[in-house]
């Protein structure tokens, strides 16, 4: 069962029917196969009519859709030999932030991010995607290590934010980003960030300080909820929709601003509609981020990192 | 009722009453509700004579506390473009910055000042809370790089006050680009060897507890701050369990290991020299050198 969101209702009901007539067709069969072929094309108009104009309150549904790929899912179509690695060794493994060494198309590499878990059992597992101090603690603990063996780093990041709780608070949740910002920026290796959900303020940008920031087509990445900005600024969590439009949280928004440097194409209707083809398509646009920071390795290439960051928001936007 | 009561009236009234009914005159201490003097207040630095609690201490009093005579020098932090998204919510942030700014006289929520600190060259970087609740956006994150290269033109320490309720919401992605920002910022202040020191002050959350906040070689807070990374409504709201007592407060980071030590405001100053001292001797020459032994 495919899980349709409010503003797809017309799309559902088109793809309704045509479930609707392949159920049918043995007892009628005339023109079934006709009908069934136009309303196919229909949905892909609709579809197309649609996602050409989404608002960034849709997007924001779209890169939460339980369906969309995650971490676990790109994982194991674009990373080969993939070995987990856990814990912080600290306090405990955090099932919110995984990763693990593996071949990117052929080469070793450290892969990190979020994960938010594919089903209701996956999701309470891995809390939502929403990472405890002892993930950011785990993945700063990654990050050294392919530090030294010289392994390039991608981070996966699709999470609401970083979890709010008595005990992340306890065991120093703003200490543990801050933490891992710091030591994306230490790295003498190339970092590679694809934002392919969500991408939630604080917990988001802690593994996401890199040379190259990749953003799928509908993905968000934003310093707050649109709900949570909706109900600070505008007292009423119900102007969400406004407050997504404000924030400037789209892919093509930040492209705009200079804060990503490359949005990746989703297959029509979103990358849950086809996540083989959306992951493939993300996996050429990583290696092409890699082939471009290849050229400068070590401090160089550290120096070159802070000075994008530094560089935002001082140049003039066209 | 007419123009003249509704609107001229009570212009006069209000024109009469500043010198006849100073209400004004008095505080009252939000931890313990007594009355202050503000003259007291003031005198007291802004601790409750009553209870000890802290109250908020402004940017340009912090500095004046913490530089020998109050005597600093502001140092320039270069322009910014304003407001870049255009963002409007029931007002115009660009219409919120231009209050703030008529409010406070500062062109933004981040003061950088150099001046003697116990004699010796120090840079301070203060929050202002009252400009837009000191959140951080691009022009807070080029204070804090401003600081951190003065710091390291200077050879000086790197000393940051914070009070801010984390990033300033009204400069989207751009204001969380800054917890990278600052980061870099503190970074070349200890990759100088120089000590990098943070005060905070009530209250110090979000993106800014979540960058150089928690970064400082040093840690120290002020007595009651509260510190976290999310709001104690926000855990509230998902956790749905009740806050345990003292929860986000400087002396329970402190027992959780956040911290390095709570520092009454009177004795900060003194705190801060000392530990400079500490970690930077005066001269290389008065540094202790190890003694060679005979054989």
């Amino acid at each position: 069962m495919r899980t349709y969101l409010d503003f797809e209702k017309p799309i559902a009901e088109l793809e309704g029917k045509i479930e609707e007539l392949r159920h049918v067709s043995d007892a009628s069969g005339i023109n079934i196969v006709e009908e069934v072929s136009r309303l196919r094309s229909k949905t892909e108009r609709q579809l197309r009519q649609t996602y050409a104009k989404l608002t960034p309150w849709q997007k924001t549904l779209v890169a939460r859709h339980p369906d969309r790929p995650h971490f676990s899912h790109v994982v194991a179509a674009l990373i080969g030999d993939f070995t987990p690695l856990a814990g912080d060794r600290r306090f405990a493994d955090d099932p919110a932030l995984l990763g693990g060494l593996g071949r990117f198309r052929g080469r070793p590499v450290m892969v990190i991010g979020h994960e938010k878990g594919a089903d209701t059992e996956g999701r309470v597992r891995h809390n939502f995607g929403m990472a405890r101090p002892e993930g950011y603690r785990k993945a700063q603990r990654l990050m050294r290590l392919a530090d030294r063996f010289g392994l390039p780093v991608l981070t996966l990041v699709d999470t609401p934010g970083a979890y709010p709780g008595i005990d992340a608070e306890e065991r120093g949740q703003a200490e543990a980003i801050a933490r891992s910002i710091e030591t994306c920026l230490a790295l003498r290796v190339p970092i590679i960030t694809a934002i392919i959900g969500e991408g939630g303020s604080g917990g988001a940008i802690a593994l996401a300080v890199a040379d190259r920031v990749l953003m799928f087509e509908h993905a968000i990445y934003s310093v707050i909820s649109p709900e949570g900005c909706a109900s600070i600024l505008w007292r009423s969590a119900d102007q969400a929709a406004e407050a997504a439009e404000a924030l400037k949280l789209t892919a093509q928004d930040l492209e705009r601003l200079r804060l990503i440097d490359g949005v990746v194409a989703e297959p029509l209707g979103g990358a849950h509609r086809d996540p083989e083809v959306a992951i493939a398509t993300l996996g050429d646009a990583i290696e092409r981020a890699f082939t471009e920071v290849a050229g400068t390795v070590g401090e160089p290439l550290r120096e070159a990192r802070r000075e994008r960051f530094i560089a935002m928001g001082r140049t003039p936007i066209a | 009722m007419n123009w003249l009561t509704n609107f001229v009236r009570p212009k006069i009234l209000a024109l009469v009453r500043k010198d006849s009914a100073p209400d004004n005159l008095w505080d009252k201490c939000p931890a313990c509700e007594r009355m202050i003097f503000h003259r007291d207040l003031e005198a007291n630095l802004r601790v409750c004579p009553h209870c000890d609690h802290h109250l908020q201490l402004g940017a340009k009093a912090r500095l004046a506390l913490l530089f020998d005579g109050g005597i600093y020098e502001r140092q320039d932090v270069r322009g910014v473009p304003v407001d870049p998204l255009r963002f409007r919510d029931r007002k115009r942030y660009g219409d919120r910055l231009r209050e703030a700014q008529a409010a406070t006289g500062e062109r933004d929520a981040m003061i950088v000042a150099a001046g003697a600190m116990g004699g010796r060259t120090a840079v301070v970087a203060a929050f202002d809370f009252a400009f837009i609740g000191g959140s951080m956006g691009t022009a807070v994150g080029d204070a804090l790089l401003e600081g951190a290269d003065q710091a390291v033109a200077r050879g000086a320490p790197f000393v940051v006050v914070t009070a801010s309720g984390g990033a300033r919401m009204q400069e989207g992605a751009l204001s969380l680009m800054q917890m990278a920002r600052t980061t870099i910022a503190v970074d070349k202040v200890k990759e100088a060897g120089l000590p990098y020191i943070v005060v905070m002050t009530n209250p110090t959350t979000g993106g800014v507890t979540a960058s150089f906040a928690m970064l400082g070689d040093i840690a120290i807070a002020e007595p009651g701050a509260i510190i976290g990374f999310a709001g104690a409504r926000v855990i509230e709201e998902t956790i749905r369990q009740t806050l345990p007592p003292g929860f986000q407060r400087a002396e329970y980071l402190l027992d959780h290991g956040m911290l390095d030590m709570v520092v009454h405001r009177r004795e900060l100053k003194e705190r801060l020299v000392r530990l400079i001292g500490l970690v930077m001797p005066a001269t290389s020459s008065t540094a202790l050198v190890p003694v060679a032994t005979a054989g």
